[in-house]
Parts: structure tokens; sequence; C-alpha cells
């Protein structure tokens, strides 16, 4: 279980220095996609092991914890928003905060339409 | 009574995955047996710790929502970023490599659409209701994009204290709205696979929104959708104060 742990937390590591080293090579001060590299060397890791037949259920277990505890983070997440202010700082951050969001489903509607190849 | 105060008091993080726990299993029940599984129990529990995280800011008047009443502060390390970005990365164990890297081309295309859509709005719905300078047209329009592009951008040009506060607050509004919408919508505009999770993650960029949306929506499609959004928000603070500010400039002033 832990070796599965050791290896997210590694992953997770590289990544997260991955996206700081981008940002800071690209000048801004900000994390330039690390989550998402450390997903990719999740992955490249597991397929890795996959191939030399040592990628075992245990060492998921230990992985698939975190995959689980995913939704109640994101409650957790939820109710320490500042959910008052967004409320209270007017009509504008209201309808500016609204408004692009149905424009974007839209968008994402005709994008889906035109591109069939992601309906795999 | 005042030896159990100092437990709670010590033991913050149990106690939030005490609270979470316990709101699943409401949630699951009332979502099972109330409403036949038609809104899944993950959504609704959503739905109520922002109404929670609501009721923390009337109470406490602070910052982190419920978070700020010291009984409930061990959500904020629960739901942090720490945990929250380690608990995402894990999501990818369940994804397919594969399909992400055929999918490349769809993800940058939707990032690139979605934060030139979030950012025009922003700045047309700024400059309906009276903001007319590059700067401020500008920092809410990055806060269209997210809460955290916004004050980035709002920083870096000089942006006055309540145009920042202002371009977080939309931010947080768009989570808000991608959360509760995501769900609502996901199947009336094509939402169900993982490639077009992906695109969904480019087009609303907000990896709150966007990972706790399809969490409502399909559990499988988080993976897809966080591993693109995840980008939206370093593109946006490279893009906003530099190419989108100089655009605005020349337009407005």
């Amino acid at each position: 279980m832990i070796k599965g742990l050791a290896i997210l937390s590694f992953s997770f590591l590289l990544g997260m220095w991955s996206g700081e080293l981008l940002g800071s090579w690209l000048g801004i001060n900000a994390n330039v996609g690390g989550v998402g590299f450390a997903m990719i060397f999740l992955l490249l890791i597991k397929e890795y092991f996959n191939k030399k037949g040592c990628w075992k259920a245990d060492l998921e277990f230990g992985i698939e914890f975190w995959n689980k505890l995913y939704i109640p983070v994101v409650i957790a997440m939820a109710a320490s928003l500042n959910v008052k202010s967004a409320l209270s700082s007017g009509t504008l951050a209201i309808l500016a905060g609204i408004i692009p969001v149905f424009i974007a489903f839209w968008v994402f509607k005709i994008l889906i339409k035109n591109l069939p190849s992601s309906h795999e | 009574m005042n030896e159990l105060t100092q437990v709670l008091d010590k033991n913050g993080l149990i106690v939030a995955f005490l609270l979470v726990g316990l709101l699943t299993w409401i949630t699951d029940i009332f979502s099972k047996k109330v409403l036949k599984s038609r809104i899944p129990g993950s959504a609704l529990a959503i739905f109520l710790a922002l109404f929670f995280g609501y009721l923390g800011g009337v109470f406490a008047d602070g910052e982190k929502g419920l978070a700020d009443i010291a009984l409930f502060k061990g959500l904020s390390v629960l739901g942090g970023s720490m945990f929250r970005d380690f608990a995402i990365v894990a999501t990818a164990i369940g994804a397919s490599f594969l399909l992400i890297r055929k999918s490349g081309l769809l993800g940058l295309i939707s990032l690139i659409l979605g934060i030139a859509v979030f950012f025009i709005s922003g700045v047309a719905l700024a400059w309906v209701m009276g903001y007319r300078d590059a700067v401020s047209l500008c920092t809410i329009g990055a806060g269209a994009c997210t809460y955290i592009v916004g004050p980035v951008t709002g920083g870096a040009l000089g942006a006055s204290s309540e145009v920042i506060a202002l371009s977080i607050g939309t931010g947080v509004v768009k989570t808000i709205a991608v959360t509760i919408f995501t769900p609502v919508f996901a199947k009336k505009i094509g939402l169900g696979s993982p490639g077009s999770a992906m695109a969904f993650g480019g087009i609303m960029g907000t990896s709150s929104g966007v990972a706790a949306g399809l969490a409502a929506t399909d559990p499988k499609l988080v993976p897809y959708g966080a591993v693109i959004a995840t980008f939206y928000t370093g593109l946006g603070c490279l893009v906003c104060p530099s190419l989108f500010y100089l655009v605005l400039r020349i337009l407005f002033e």
C-alpha cells in the first residue's frame, strides 16, 4: 500500500516541480500545469511497471484510496470557499461569473458537434 | 465539555473527515430514497457544502466560509490546495494515457477557446456596467477566467484593490456556477465521453469547478477534465496581463 502511495507522491512532487519550472521559465509567478504533468508522470510510471509485469493490486490500493477521497476533498473545499463575498461583491461579479459560463456551454456544444472524433 | 472542545480543536482534520462523511451519508440516502437517484448524492453534497460555506461566511465574517468557525477549521485543510491537487493526481490512475494523447490537440484548441470566451465576455460585461479603463476591464475579464488569473493580472497591471476584489468574486461565482450547472446540462451539451470531458476541462478551466462538476456528473470523467483544466490558470496568467492587455489598450485608450 505504502509503495503505491510513494509512487503517487513521487509523481506529484515531480509534476509540481515541472509546473514551477515552466512557470518561472515563462516569467510568471504561477505553477503552470503542475497537476497535469503529475498525472502524466503517474500514468507513465504505471505503464512502465505494467510492461515489466510488476504492477500489483497492492500498489494500486494506496493510489485508489486517494482517488476515492477526491469527492470528499471537493466537498470540504466547497464548504471553505468564500461564497458570501462572491455573492455580495455585486451584480457585476454575479453576472460576469454566470453569463460567460452559459456562453461557454454553448461553445462547448458546438465544438463537440464539429469534432466527432471526441465521441469515442 | 471543556475536554471535548479541546479534543475537537486539536484534531481539526479528523473532525473534517467526520463532517464530510456524515454529509455524504445523509445526501446519499436522500438522493436514493427521495429523489430516486435523479440527482447524484455527490452533487447534492457539494451544493449543500457551498450553502454551508455561505452560512459560515455570514456567521464568522471571514474569507474561508465554514472553515472560519473554529470547530470546522479542519475543512480548510482537507479542502486545501495540497489535498485537492494530490487527490486529483490520484484520479489519473483510472484514466487511459492513450486517450489523453489522442485528444491532445482537442485539449489545446479548447484551452485557447475557453480563455478567449471567458475573457471577452467578462470584459464586455464590465464595459456594459460602466468600466472604461483598460486596466480594470482586463482585470475583471481575467477574473471571469478564474479567481487566480484575476488577482494575478490585476496585481501585475496595478489595478485598484476594489477591482481586484471584484475579479476574485467573479472567479468564485464562476467556479460555483460551473459546479452547479455541469451536472444539470451535461446530457444536453453532449458531455459524456473522456474526449468531451477533456474539451470541457479546457473550455471551463476552473479546476475546482470542472472537477466538482464532473464528479457530480460521472466520476470517471474527472481525470480527463482535470488534466486539461490544470493548464488553464497558468495559460490565463500568461496571456491576460500581456497579450490581452495590449489589445485592450489599443481598443480603449
